[in-house]
């Protein structure tokens, strides 16, 4: 683990199932070489990215990735009726490394969330491992975290059923 | 005349964790100041150079100020006012 500043009520790890893993590393293949965006929806204070929220990337563009104005109020009004919020906010770098830009750290307005980074560049639309990052962003100060991918997310989010390494997902 | 305000996580600082709050006024422009005037530095973070924010969505009723008038846009009673931060970066 990279960073261990982090206040202690924010996760030091972002734990995903397989089945949202791959939709997102699917998204993010499929719009390349434009950015892909979206969320991953939870139970409010839950810290379990349980709900895969594909957005279209209203700037269309392989630099730049901005949910559009009406969607981005339908999907927090929809959030907000099942009690939920972005537990993860990911977005795909189709050039450079899957670190948050400036821009990234200057935007980032969700401080619980983890922001997730997929880098396409070396595979783009094809198959091949991608780069698949986490980081908390808040108040300007990036923190790297560590991704353990599951099979499913446990019932009891205090005894998730690891599995180390999680080859791919660096 | 009030119209509630719905605030994002990232602003709920400046209305004691409030998720929505009462204000008043007959445009957009003037709710803002009332809110200001109850919450301090919550102008700042909605407004910069005598616009909205870029980054920052307000919604009436569910529609795009943008496409209200801006500021400019008009408030009647029982209005819902959505603010939200937008999700972009580069």
């Amino acid at each position: 683990m990279i960073g261990t500043s982090r206040p202690s009520t924010l996760g030091s790890v972002l734990i995903l199932d397989r089945a949202t893993y791959d939709g997102i590393v699917a998204h993010a293949k499929r719009d390349h070489p434009d950015e892909a965006c979206g969320v991953v929806a939870g139970p409010e204070g839950s810290d379990r990215p349980e709900r895969l929220v594909e957005m279209v990337n209203a700037a269309g563009s392989p630099t730049f990735y901005e949910f559009d104005s009406t969607d981005l109020l339908r999907l927090y009004q929809e959030m907000d009726a099942r009690d939920e919020e972005p537990v993860v906010v990911y977005h795909s770098h189709t050039a450079t490394e899957a670190y948050p830009s400036r821009t990234d750290i200057g935007l980032a307005m969700e401080p619980r969330a983890h922001y997730v980074l997929v880098g396409t560049g070396e595979h783009g639309n094809n198959e091949g491992p991608v780069e698949f990052r986490s980081y908390r962003i808040v108040d300007g100060a990036v923190t790297e975290e560590e991704i353990t991918v599951v099979d499913s997310l446990s019932v009891s989010p205090t005894t998730p059923s690891t599995r180390p390494g999680a080859p791919d997902a660096r | 005349m009030p119209v509630e305000v719905r605030i994002p996580t990232i602003l709920r600082t400046y209305t004691d964790d409030q998720k929505s709050v009462q204000a008043s006024g007959s445009s957009l422009s003037a709710l803002i100041d009332d809110l200001e005037a109850n919450h301090p530095g919550l102008k700042d973070r909605l407004i910069e150079g005598g616009d909205l924010r870029r980054f920052v969505n307000v919604y009436v009723n569910d529609e795009d100020v943008r496409f209200l008038g801006g500021l400019e846009a008009p408030l009647t009673d029982g209005d819902q006012v959505v603010v939200l931060p937008a999700v972009a970066g580069g």
